[in-house]
């Protein structure tokens, strides 16, 4: 006997197996694709570029500051320049790697102790139409890093980039719809996004930091100070201005060795945007989502997954390479780095795979290119910065801007200002209160301030609010466990995640709750049970 | 480690069920001690659809009574909003909206029958598909998260105690009675003991040599970005249950459930499966003015359920010093109701307010011990992959 309401006999079934799937086409998804197909396995590369203008109207993936230029509404034109700007594409198809362009993946379904259903490992994939799922034997995840931001007054304004979010509008997509940009941040990130701005025809307002020298290379500052871009150490963000929604200047504000604004060191510089390139986060929404063991190493951004000798995951079937296996500044001076660990996984998953004998792999690999090593950990730089911006900007200032959820919000724990709730016990209740329940979860707090909910999925706020609760709550941000990423990890319209290839069971035994006939019967009479169009379950009471 | 000091009222499970019942006991100045082996509410009581309109339930008037006034007696907000409208897109869909309709009818509720065009005013995103629907002066829903919140934080203003991050592991017996609890963070004595621990009530119940069936199984449910408010956030139909929250978001949840084992006290992950699109595909087909609004998030959680489907809470006979409560999968809208009524069982013996006789332990008396078997309420395992392309 089965359940017909249960999911027996109407599990998912992806619309094709690939031995291998590669998400990411950067240099670390393409080095993977390519060692992988030359081992002879048939590896599908999907990479979500081109983007599509409404997600990238919502900071996604990447924070994009609404500074897109009208041709990225043009998904054609969109194509060819991702294709022209990554010569590297060519070479994977050359290598008989099925390439999949603008196709996002928003999901990863696998068993474990609460999914046994599954008849295989698979992801969801989507395009700007529709959704679809592919099963896979082995995962290379290659997502790359994500935006790092922190916010100020006035940072809801159009004009508040990331660093990724920036260099893809300025030398992937060649449609930034800036021009003249203000850059927080000295460190490398910061230098290399000044540079790429200048190389793309957009004027550098100024580089801003609040360490009292340029924390980066200083022959690079030196080069950029040369053509003009001013730089302002030992200063903080006060506030951006302009006409509604949109920012026309900067407001900056010197401080003094502890990060405080000094006194009527004010000075305002015209932009059209600003981009924060104080670091980037490993991508591992979807290493968290197949169960992968990540660990907090700051040196390397955050969270990221523990790896072995051949980028192999916890998950023997999961690799990961690039950014997303860990991302630090130094990086950006070798970007050797993340070619040599896509091409490790893409090995190494080839022996997993049974294509390549293990010893012709340790010949392919070759001579082991170590990373550079992280000149310091990042969040401590990052918390220094928010204490700044808090010093130079007050507690009013929004953490969350989709669920519009201030500092003081936050580390008050109070509820969302729609719900108009006030009593003296709401009152008495903050973070110090929450804590003496138990250790800070930025979930639970998530939860009950909102912040964190809204549609970016937490990509513009995560780690402010992580950094802020941690300041608030003494401890440090590596003590505060992994907020969780639910999936879609991308937001996608209901009729794109809508199948076309549903089972007819799957529609047939549809019901809303168990159907189980007496679940929903009044208790007083026997005669009106409540009975779901489709039960067909047999209770089992006694042993007749 | 020193041992947390005992209390009069010691309750296993921090879910909505117990810290319901704990707070109608601390409110009454009964000194109670609530232990959770995570944090508060955090399985299904607080990720649940939310619903508030069980009429047909014992509880069911003791629910429509104390919702609208919980607010204000814990304290802290619920997101209550009262009113219920089902949306049939089909003639089957239109029956069963009108039956969960009478049944509020017979309990003296009101309730009016909808056409097309009312219902497209008070719903402006179902679409011409929408055969009619139903309105229910009555039930209504809340956020499950904000209300197990506000159980626990009333119950500690009530001078009540929560212990998170601390899992029982057994129920010290002695003299007939449970005498105290062996919990990860030492033993704490108690004077009387509530069961309410979800998918794992049944294992504390064997502990107590009480056969309990029950069958734990994985839900799932989405949500989308918010949209404008309707006029009633507590629209549901086409299969699926849910609601608006106050902040705009479509939440909802059905089909297929996964019948799954919980051996242990463990916390699994909250993972979803590709069932996700399936339930987007519904919401799109309810709603099909809201059919582009974006899935932001989707979750599931685990629930556990009788043979009957119905409740489980009961004073035991031996040890008489224990309740075991079950909502049998349908806990969290009836709980301002069953915890008072497990408060009144450990205080007074009996429930004050309802007639429990339709939810007594005994009906399963005669329950083969292989009844999940039977049902097919199983874990079936992978399926095994067949080729491309679907079968309907």
């Amino acid at each position: 006997m089965i359940d017909r309401r249960s999911i027996a006999g109407k599990a998912p079934r992806p619309d094709r197996h690939v031995p291998l799937v590669v998400v990411g086409a950067g240099a670390a998804g393409v080095a993977a694709a390519i060692e992988a197909a030359r081992a002879g396995v048939e590896v599908l590369l999907v990479d979500e570029h081109p983007i599509d203008n409404d997600m990238m109207a919502m900071d996604v993936p990447l924070c994009f500051g609404q500074r897109m230029d009208a041709t990225v509404r043009n998904r054609a034109a969109m194509l060819e320049r991702v294709v022209e700007t990554n010569p590297a594409l060519a070479s994977v198809h050359d290598a008989g790697v099925d390439v999949q362009l603008g196709t996002c993946v928003w999901g990863a379904f696998v068993s474990g102790p609460t999914v046994q259903e599954l008849p295989t490992p698979m992801l969801g994939l989507a395009d700007d139409r529709r959704s679809w799922l592919v099963g896979y034997d082995r995962l290379i995840v290659a997502a790359g890093a994500r935006d790092v931001l922190l916010g100020f007054a006035g940072w809801e304004r159009a004009g508040t980039l990331g660093a990724n979010g920036a260099a893809a509008l300025l030398a992937r997509y060649r449609a930034l719809a800036a021009k003249r940009l203000v850059v927080i941040g000295s460190g490398p990130l910061g230098l290399h996004t000044a540079a790429l701005a200048l190389a793309q025809g957009v004027d550098v307002a100024g580089v801003v930091e609040i360490a009292p020298g340029v924390r980066g290379d200083a022959a690079a500052a030196k080069a950029l100070a040369g053509r003009g871009v001013p730089f302002f150490t030992g200063h903080t963000i006060r506030a951006a201005r302009g006409r509604t929604g949109e920012i026309e200047s900067l407001v900056l504000v010197a401080v003094d060795a502890d990060g405080r604004p000094r006194a009527g060191a004010e000075r305002e510089i015209a932009c059209d945007a600003v981009c924060l390139a104080l670091g980037l986060a490993p991508s591992v929404e979807l290493l968290h989502l197949v169960g992968a063991r990540l660990s907090f190493v700051g040196a390397l951004g955050g969270w990221v997954p523990e790896v072995d000798a051949w980028m192999r995951t916890s998950v023997p079937t999961v690799f990961a390479a690039g950014d997303c296996a860990g991302f630090h500044d130094g990086m950006l001076a070798a970007p050797g780095v993340a070619r040599e660990q896509g091409r490790v996984a893409g090995l190494g998953a080839a022996v997993s795979l049974g294509a390549l004998e293990p010893r012709e792999a340790q010949t392919r690999r070759g001579v082991h290119v170590s990373a550079p090593s992280a000149s310091a950990e990042a969040h401590g730089h990052w918390q220094a910065w928010l204490r700044s911006l808090i010093e130079a900007g007050g507690w009013e200032v929004n953490v969350c801007q989709c669920e519009e959820v201030t500092r003081r919000e936050l580390v008050e724990t109070k509820p969302p200002r729609y719900l108009k709730w006030d009593s003296p016990q709401m009152s008495a209740r903050d973070l110090a209160t929450l804590l003496r329940d138990g250790p800070v979860n930025q979930d639970q707090i998530k939860r009950l301030t909102r912040a964190g909910m809204g549609p970016c999925q937490s990509r513009r706020c995560r780690e402010q609010v992580g950094l802020l609760l941690a300041q608030a709550a003494g401890t440090t941000l590596d003590r505060i466990p992994l907020p969780t990423f639910r999936p879609p990890v991308r937001p996608l319209p209901l009729n794109v995640l809508w199948p076309t290839d549903e089972p007819a069971a799957m529609r047939e035994d549809w019901v809303s709750w168990f159907g189980i006939p007496t679940q929903f019967s009044p208790h007083w009479t026997a005669g009106m049970a409540i009975d779901e169009p489709t039960a067909h379950t047999r209770l089992i009471l006694s042993d007749e | 480690m020193t041992a947390e000091r005992g209390a009069t009222v010691v309750i296993v499970g921090g879910g909505v069920t117990g810290l319901s019942a704990g707070w109608w006991l601390a409110r009454a100045g009964v000194d109670v001690l609530v232990l959770d082996k995570g944090i508060v509410g955090w399985e299904a009581s607080g990720r649940n659809g939310g619903g508030a309109t069980h009429v047909y339930s014992p509880f069911g008037l003791e629910e429509q009574r104390l919702w609208p006034q919980l607010d204000e007696l814990l304290g802290y907000p619920t997101e209550y909003q009262p009113y219920r409208i089902g949306v049939a897109l089909t003639g089957a869909q239109l029956a069963l909206a009108r039956r969960w309709a009478e049944i509020g009818g017979v309990r003296g509720f009101r309730w009016e029958a909808l056409d097309r065009r009312q219902l497209k005013e008070l719903v402006p995103i179902v679409g011409d598909e929408a055969i009619g629907g139903t309105y229910l002066h009555f039930g209504g829903h809340a956020n499950p998260q904000r209300t197990v919140q506000a159980y626990a934080w009333a119950l500690q203003d009530h001078g009540g105690r929560i212990l998170q991050h601390t899992t029982v592991t057994g129920l010290v017996t002695r003299g007939g009675r449970v005498t105290a609890v062996e919990t990860t963070r030492g033993t704490i004595g108690a004077d009387a003991v509530i069961v309410a621990a979800g998918p794992q009530t049944g294992l504390f119940a064997d502990m107590l040599g009480v056969a309990l069936p029950l069958a734990p199984a994985r839900v799932e449910m989405i949500a989308t970005e918010p949209i404008p408010l309707m006029g009633v956030g507590g629209v549901a139909g086409n299969g699926l249950y849910g609601r608006q929250t106050l902040r705009g978001n479509l939440v909802y949840g059905g089909g297929p459930h996964e019948w799954i084992n919980v051996p242990d006290m463990a916390t699994p992950e909250h993972a979803n499966t590709p069932l996700v699109r399936n339930l987007a595909r519904r919401l799109a087909e309810l709603f099909p003015g809201a059919a582009h609004v974006r899935v932001i998030r989707a979750w599931s959680g685990l629930v556990e359920n009788t043979p009957d489907g119905l409740p489980v809470v009961e004073r035991l006979a031996h040890p008489d010093n224990v309740v075991i409560a079950t909502m049998s999968s349908v806990g969290f809208g009836l709980s301002p109701a069953s915890g008072r009524a497990i408060s009144e069982l450990v205080q007074h013996g009996r429930c004050m307010f309802a007639d429990l006789g339709a939810l007594a332990l005994s009906r399963f008396a005669g329950t083969p011990r292989d009844w999940r078997e039977r049902a097919g309420w199983v874990a079936t395992g992978p399926e095994v992959a067949t080729a491309a392309g679907g079968d309907g």
